[in-house]
């Protein structure tokens, strides 16, 4: 058993920098780096995309990512575990093996997990009585069930740590819940059992801090200005110890900060009960956990507690719900806070003359640079040289927000002076996505592993 | 007693939550955590997000976090990708509680500011 396994995170959605992967395995030592690409309306754009090209709904950015830090990875020992598949992991691992093999490299093990997508399942799930009701508002999923896009469930590490077991140097899975990624390499190295309930809260911990990229260096953090180099910021590695305990670190040299409260930040992020933070895995109790300061950019955290996982894994279902437009102009002063409120006005009373009825609460009207985010909070300034207006609208009715998207640059000639920044054209209606959380019988559910190696 | 913002007391993270958000606020010490703990309730979150969140408000704690976590409910417009707002995911919650004015006792010892 090693004294201790270095892993790391070097993406926080699809989307983030591909610096963060390249750097990590370039720029110190490293044991696994893991992947995370999925957000929670994420699968239905790439249920779409498959849609669209039945060898695509997978992260594209993974293989590109893959051509990039290969070689050093397979010069290190460095195995990658990521959530790329999203709703095409076979096509995802097709992919990245034609790209190994086009850099020649033989004998790389890529391994798929699936069974987290059940969107062919569902009317056999829901005749078995599965009613999926919506956790947020109770409602039953027949309800939406002919619009529904994506539904998978949030699964585990043990299949991860299945295709480690048999060899896999990259794991692909669809819908594995973030933490779980930095679970399975440590469950993996140290022969934790599955039922090590405290040593799973710790990984899942790690894996908490880890999953949102930089966002435990120093990105995101209230007190920015003591972040040296945020250009240059390291992304974050965890080096973990067979009892449990680890500690949060990035490699040397690079940006950023690890300290007590740029790694509490990411602890409080997005976080619910405190005591009971769910996974596949465990329940962690994040009031547990011990934290200190042990070194420059080190923090080091034991202590934590889990108990046993609920029967049930979460499902992830999207669904159609409607359609959104927004767009936006720049309005000069003078009165240029006067002037946008009008242009607002304007555009909803021209839909009116041509029989297009957005209902209020359809609507969405902001004067950026008037205090938006912010609003009854921190002061508005008086009398902006500028201002950004933004206008949205949303319903069911494709075709009438399709309209709204044409009423808004004819302001340029057609309305009050000092109208511009119409860069982006005219908004196009898309499709709005709705979020529905369920559970499901774990029982129902089962994961199946392959390991295929490049020839 | 002195008033002052949060944000002299305490630094914090939000994100989205369903269609709501949760801001996590720490304290600088554990003396500013027992104020807090004392002083942030939920009502008073929810009138200073008042233009903001149309639910009601939860609070958990982590005293070993030096950490209060609020829920705030239907705060973002929509959930999933319903809301049409700029922020629509609630990023900027934990700096607007921030600067929340509080009057804090003259004994409470306060970080440097910077």
């Amino acid at each position: 058993m090693p004294d201790s396994v270095l892993v790391a995170n070097g993406q926080g959605f699809w989307g983030d920098s591909i610096l963060g992967p390249v750097r990590l395995v370039n720029e110190g030592p490293l044991d696994y780096l893991t992947l995370d690409y999925l957000a929670e309306v994420t699968m239905s754009i790439m249920q779409k995309l498959k849609g669209r090209d039945p060898s695509k709904g997978y992260a594209t950015d993974f293989v590109t990512m893959i051509r990039r830090v290969m070689p050093q990875c397979r010069e290190k020992g460095i195995r990658i575990i990521a959530n790329a598949g999203g709703v095409n992991p076979h096509g995802c691992r097709e992919a990245v093996m034609a790209t190994l093999a086009d850099l020649g490299m033989k004998g790389v093990r890529v391994g798929v997990v699936e069974g987290d997508d059940i969107l062919q399942d569902l009317p056999r799930l829901m005749q078995a009585g599965q009613e999926l009701t919506n956790m947020d508002t109770g409602d039953a999923l027949k309800t939406v069930v002919d619009r529904v896009l994506s539904a998978n469930v949030y699964i585990g590490a043990a299949p991860i740590v299945e295709a480690l077991e048999d060899g896999a140097d990259i794991v692909i899975t669809g819908r594995a819940t973030d933490p779980s990624l930095v679970v399975a390499p440590l469950i993996h190295e140290f022969g934790w059992s599955l039922d090590d309930y405290d040593r799973l809260a710790a990984a899942t911990v790690a894996g908490h801090i880890v999953e949102c990229g930089a966002q435990c260096t120093g990105g995101n953090f209230t007190g920015w200005r003591e972040v040296p180099d945020l250009a240059r910021i390291g992304y974050p590695v965890i080096e973990a110890h067979a009892d449990g305990s680890f500690v949060v670190t990035k490699h040397a040299g690079t940006g950023g900060l690890v300290n007590r409260q740029t790694v509490t930040s990411q602890l409080v992020y997005e976080m619910g009960d405190p005591t009971d933070y769910i996974t596949p895995d465990v329940i962690a109790d994040f009031t547990s956990i011990e934290l200190e300061e042990s070194g420059p950019d080190r923090v080091s955290i034991r202590g934590i507690r889990g108990r046993e996982p609920t029967p049930t894994y979460k499902v992830s279902i999207s669904y159609a719900d409607g359609y959104k437009a927004s767009g936006q102009l720049v309005i000069s002063g003078p009165d240029a806070v006067e002037k946008a409120r009008l242009c607002a006005s304007i555009v909803f009373q021209r839909l009116e003359l041509d029989g297009c009825h957005i209902p209020e609460d359809q609507r969405l009207v902001e004067i950026l640079g008037t205090n938006v985010c912010l609003a009854g909070i921190a002061p508005a300034p008086e009398d902006p040289a500028e201002v950004v207006l933004r206008i949205g609208a949303k319903g069911h009715d494709r075709a009438a927000i399709q309209r709204f998207g044409m009423e808004i640059v004819p302001l340029v000639t057609s309305g009050p002076p000092g109208v511009t920044g119409f860069a982006g054209g005219r908004p196009k209606a898309t499709e709005v996505i709705g979020y529905w959380p369920a559970l499901i019988d774990k029982s129902l559910i089962s994961t199946r592993v392959t390991v295929e190696e490049v020839s | 007693m002195p008033r002052i913002p949060l944000s002299r007391l305490a630094y914090a993270r939000s994100g989205d939550k369903g269609a709501g958000s949760n801001v996590g606020v720490v304290a600088f010490t554990p003396e500013i955590y027992e104020f807090l703990e004392k002083t942030l309730t939920t009502s008073r979150v929810k009138e200073h997000f008042s233009e903001i969140c149309r639910g009601p408000v939860d609070r958990y704690e982590a005293p070993n976090l030096l950490a209060l976590n609020f829920i705030l409910h239907d705060s973002l417009g929509g959930g999933g990708s319903q809301s049409l707002k700029s922020d629509a995911q609630g990023k900027t919650h934990g700096l607007g509680i921030l600067y929340m004015e509080l009057d804090v006792p003259e004994a409470l010892r306060i970080p440097d500011a910077g």
